[in-house]
């Protein structure tokens, strides 16, 4: 071992207690950066409060990495400094999603009430107040149903090929790529397809069926993916000891494998629904809208009118407001995007609620 | 330059669970350390807590004191980077970064500290190649991937890259028990090399490996599933192996359990 | 075993029991072949759709690009019902790129922030619903996003884009021209509006790959005395390298067919400009929505050809990302 015998240690010891920043120095950093905006602002021609946020983030980062550097070293005070952007970062996520929930709700709050939610448009003048979604819930709500109603059991059963059966093989491989390419089909170039196939070509008329049409395309990869990763899930050992039990594989499947994975299936077309409730584009080619309440999903343009839902009804009153925010039909649009939200919420929060519950149990 | 290594009355918790109870130990500098005892008796974790790297596991915290000569690597001023750097870490499994090279790695740890010129670099990472016994097998080859090594070799090249930043102490995780026998004789015989420098402590769940290598042997065991491990004992090896004072330790020697 | 054991013991037959041959007959009984015969019809169903969609948008659009007088790639003008027929995607194409890719540069940097710091910086038990709180993003309707950009956003980016016009003004890009006081439904706002779209499956991707970062990779470079930033760059960023690029790819997809939030906010123009903080700009998606109601035979056909164009490009970029991730993955 001679040569590390006259080896010297590459880089000096020091010793294990650096010098460390105390516990107080950063909260008062921020106090102070902050102080030092404000006066900044009300001194200044500075003005606005995103203006602000900017500067006073900027300067805290900057004032940080100097103190940090000047105490700490060059190391410590790098780290500091990506472990605030982290947070910002993720500030600036939280941000946006608060900003767009507070808005809608401020916005949309002010028309709700029971006459707006129960409801239609009919002999409402467009430009003036009052009138509802009523129709456009039913609408919403039939169509995501039909939507579901297909893609569905179809996602499930292909799922259970991908997991049961392809063990891939190449074909199997070729669905598997084409799900997840089929998840960034665009919207609209789903409805752009169902308006050649079914209403061009096959000479159908624009309706709340069409749109379920298109909306089943965008909700197929979703669940077959969200599907193929629970039955994953469910361990190879169940099957065997039900294949020693001389149970088919068929049997298997549907008296095993799926009730064992059923909650987590749920959880996934419901997020899946959730998704395509809000849906907008291939339903403004598709269904176009009403201001009457109409059930029949199958019901076409002329007779005597298709169904209406509550993203083309938003669309809808933005056109008719032309730009006004203060115009009652842009206070109507916020209200139903306001419901919107709540379904999709609600869908997403029950979701979640069955997934947790079974997660507890099993 | 080694240092020796002072633990009294440490628990160790995970979370509300406390995995080691009342651990005290004296680890003399340039010296091999080992600890045997049956799995989930704690030794692995008493090695973790030697450099901080206990707390990484969400939830993990450790009570006591570890002194290293003298300096309590848990004290309130003390960074675990710090910590981390002066005492080194083999793990159980080679964990060489697959996406450096070997040159890369070896002198992964200086780069963190920043201030790295080619010339010294490069002395650098021949003595710790050298000092793990690889720098024959891979001088031509530096510039491959880390991965492309065998099993034996990345944990060698594991041990190159914790020896370059100069550590004082080396800690290592069962480092031989996923390499075959030939490997495990190379490792081995580094060492008891490279114990001239270092102060070692050693986690081995093969009591002839704790025999041939090391000079004092801690015996850990716990009382029963859920509790918490204990150190039975601890002594020079030989004495361990030949004369054990607790008959616990003696059963575990002598193959009636574990 | 790379096929599945269709019963216990069947896949190993051996010489001391003669009925292997009937047990491993069983698998082609009636029952399993008509449940597998129906698994295998709703998996060949995705690609007979993805091919009925390239089918049909071909089908529909030839004759109008044979009408077309206009060179379809570059003109920038819509006017497909008129005589003659005078079309092209050159504005399209060039504003549907430029808010997309606009919008995943501002995304990429903020979503790989969130990933790290849903993975490695939040409390563990809190980063479960941190990590939901930001999917929230995806499931506000993209016809929501376009109503708040409209009425919330835009009117609050006039100082940003003042300031970036005084300071940053020489580079085009940033050159705002118009004397007006700037009201926003500009390409700057959609890419604003797109990168906050995005984010969730970007991070959501980026999360995931970091998540899968081997314990030993972190461990190795903590023991090593790194810091948690040092830790992340040598271990995490370079093994999630693939993993990233493919989110941001994923992303870039997304952004290009979006449709509402885009139409919403642009107030529409065909003029391919470089001065983005400007009015104008249409996308591919945002040009069917508006004109959709007005096409006669010919616009409907020219609007499906480009769709199709639309179709083409994403699905380009979604075939690369998941080449991109697949590889990392068989590696």
């Amino acid at each position: 071992m001679a040569v590390l015998d006259k080896s010297a240690p590459a880089t000096p010891v020091e010793g294990l207690a650096g010098q460390k920043l105390p516990p107080w120095a950063l909260p008062a950093l921020v106090g102070a950066v902050v102080a030092v905006a404000a006066l900044l602002w009300a001194t200044t021609g500075f003005a606005g409060r995103a203006g602000f946020l900017v500067f006073a983030v900027t300067l805290y980062l900057i004032a940080q990495s100097v103190v940090s550097f000047t105490v700490e070293g060059r190391r410590q005070s790098v780290d500091r400094l990506f472990t605030t952007l982290m947070y910002v970062a993720f500030l600036l996520a939280a941000l946006p999603l608060v900003v767009i929930t507070w808005y809608t709700v401020k916005e949309g709050v002010g028309v709700l009430s029971s006459d707006f939610l129960f409801s239609s448009m009919f002999r409402i003048n467009p430009e003036g107040p009052g009138g509802g979604i009523y129709h456009a819930i039913v609408g919403t709500l039939i169509q995501s149903l039909l939507a579901t109603l297909l893609a569905a059991p179809i996602g499930i059963l292909a799922a259970i090929y991908l997991v049961e059966y392809g063990g891939g093989r190449p074909f199997a491989r070729a669905v598997s790529l084409f799900v997840d390419v089929m998840t960034g089909v665009p919207s609209i170039v789903a409805g752009l397809f169902i308006y050649a196939f079914w209403i061009l070509a096959l000479g159908f008329q624009r309706s709340g069926l069409a749109g379920s049409l298109a909306l089943f395309i965008l909700m197929l990869p979703i669940v077959i993916r969200s599907s193929e990763e629970m039955l994953k899930l469910v361990p190879m050992d169940l099957r065997e000891a039900s294949y020693a039990l001389g149970v088919p594989k068929w049997r298997t499947i549907l008296s095993v494998v799926l009730p064992t994975a059923l909650a987590g299936i749920v959880t996934g077309v419901m997020l899946g629904v959730a998704r395509i409730a809000g849906e907008t584009a291939p339903l403004l080619l598709l269904v176009g809208t009403n201001q009457r309440i109409e059930f029949n999903p199958f019901s076409g343009t002329e007779d005597p009118t298709p169904q209406a839902s509550l993203p083309t009804y938003i669309f809808e009153q933005f056109g008719i407001a032309v730009g006004n925010t203060e115009a009652p039909a842009f206070q109507r649009a916020w209200g139903a995007a306001l419901v919107l939200i709540i379904i999709i919420g609600l869908l997403s929060l029950i979701a979640r609620l069955v997934a947790r519950l079974v997660r507890v149990r099993g | 330059m080694a240092k020796s290594i002072d633990v009294s009355g440490v628990d160790i918790f995970y979370g509300s669970f406390k995995a080691v109870e009342d651990v005290s130990m004296t680890i003399e500098p340039r010296s091999v350390t080992a600890f045997i005892g049956p799995s989930g008796c704690g030794k692995s974790t008493v090695l973790r807590t030697l450099n901080r790297m206990h707390e990484v596991i969400p939830g993990a915290r450790v009570e006591g004191k570890v002194l290293l000569d003298g300096e309590d690597i848990y004290g309130s001023q003390v960074d675990p980077v710090n910590v981390r750097r002066t005492i080194g870490m083999v793990f159980q499994k080679p964990n060489p970064f697959p996406t450096m090279s070997i040159y890369d790695n070896v002198v992964a740890g200086l780069k963190l500290a920043g201030r790295t010129r080619k010339a010294q670099t490069d002395e650098v990472v021949e003595r710790s190649l050298r000092g793990a016994n690889l720098w024959e097998e891979v001088k031509d080859r530096l510039a491959k991937p880390g991965s492309s090594l065998s099993g034996g070799q990345q944990q060698r090249l594991c041990i190159a890259r914790a020896i370059a930043v100069s550590p004082q102490v080396l800690l290592m995780d069962e480092p031989c028990s996923a390499l075959d026998p030939i490997s495990t004789l190379a490792i081995e015989d580094l060492i008891s090399e490279l114990k001239e420098r270092y102060t070692i402590v050693i986690v081995t769940h093969n009591m002839q490996q704790a025999a041939r290598v090391s000079d004092r042997t801690g015996f850990f065991n716990l009382n029963g599933v859920g509790q918490p491990g204990r150190l039975i004992e601890m002594d020079d090896t030989q004495k361990i192996f030949s004369n054990p004072s607790n008959k616990r330790t003696e059963d575990y020697i002598t193959g009636r359990f574990g | 075993m790379s096929e599945q054991p269709t019963l216990g013991g069947a896949t190993t037959p051996s010489v001391d029991r003669p009925q292997a041959s009937n047990i491993s007959g069983a698998s082609v009984r009636p029952g399993d072949r008509v449940f597998r015969s129906a698994a295998l019809t709703a998996g060949a169903i995705v690609l007979v759709v993805m091919a009925a969609i390239a089918v049909f948008l071909v089908y529909r659009a030839v004759p109008a690009l044979r009408d077309n007088t206009a060179n379809f790639l570059t003109f920038q003008q819509w006017f497909p019902d008129n005589d003659p027929s005078t079309f092209g995607i050159g504005a399209l194409l060039y504003f549907t790129v430029l808010t997309s890719v606009l919008a995943m540069i501002i995304a990429l940097p903020v979503a790989v922030g969130i990933a790290l710091f849903i993975t490695y910086y939040a409390p563990r038990r809190a980063s479960q619903t941190l990590g939901y709180f930001v999917d929230l993003l995806a499931a506000v309707p993209s016809i929501v996003y376009g109503l708040w950009g409209f009425a919330f956003l835009a009117p609050r980016m006039t100082g940003l884009v003042q300031f970036m016009d005084k300071y940053f003004g020489w580079i085009p890009l940033f050159d705002y021209r118009p004397t007006n006081v700037p009201n926003n439904l500009s390409p700057f706002t959609a890419s604003v509006i797109l990168a906050i779209m995005i984010l969730p499956i970007i991070s959501s991707i980026s999360r995931e790959v970091f998540r899968q970062v081997p314990r030993e990779q972190v461990e190795a470079a903590l023991a090593l005395g790194a810091t948690r930033w040092e830790m992340i760059r040598t271990a995490v960023l370079p093994f999630g390298r693939a993993g990233v690029t493919s989110a941001a790819i994923l992303g870039l997809g997304r952004a290009l067919g979006e449709t509402l939030a885009v139409t919403l906010v642009l107030s529409t123009a065909y003029e391919v400009s470089l001065h983005i903080t400007e009015n104008g700009g249409v996308t591919f998606a945002s040009n069917i929505a508006l004109k959709y109601g007005e096409a006669g035979e010919v616009g409907t056909g020219a609007l499906i050809a480009s769709g199709l164009c639309l179709f083409v490009i994403t699905l380009a970029v979604n075939f690369t990302a998941n080449l991109v991730i697949r590889r990392q993955r068989s590696a």
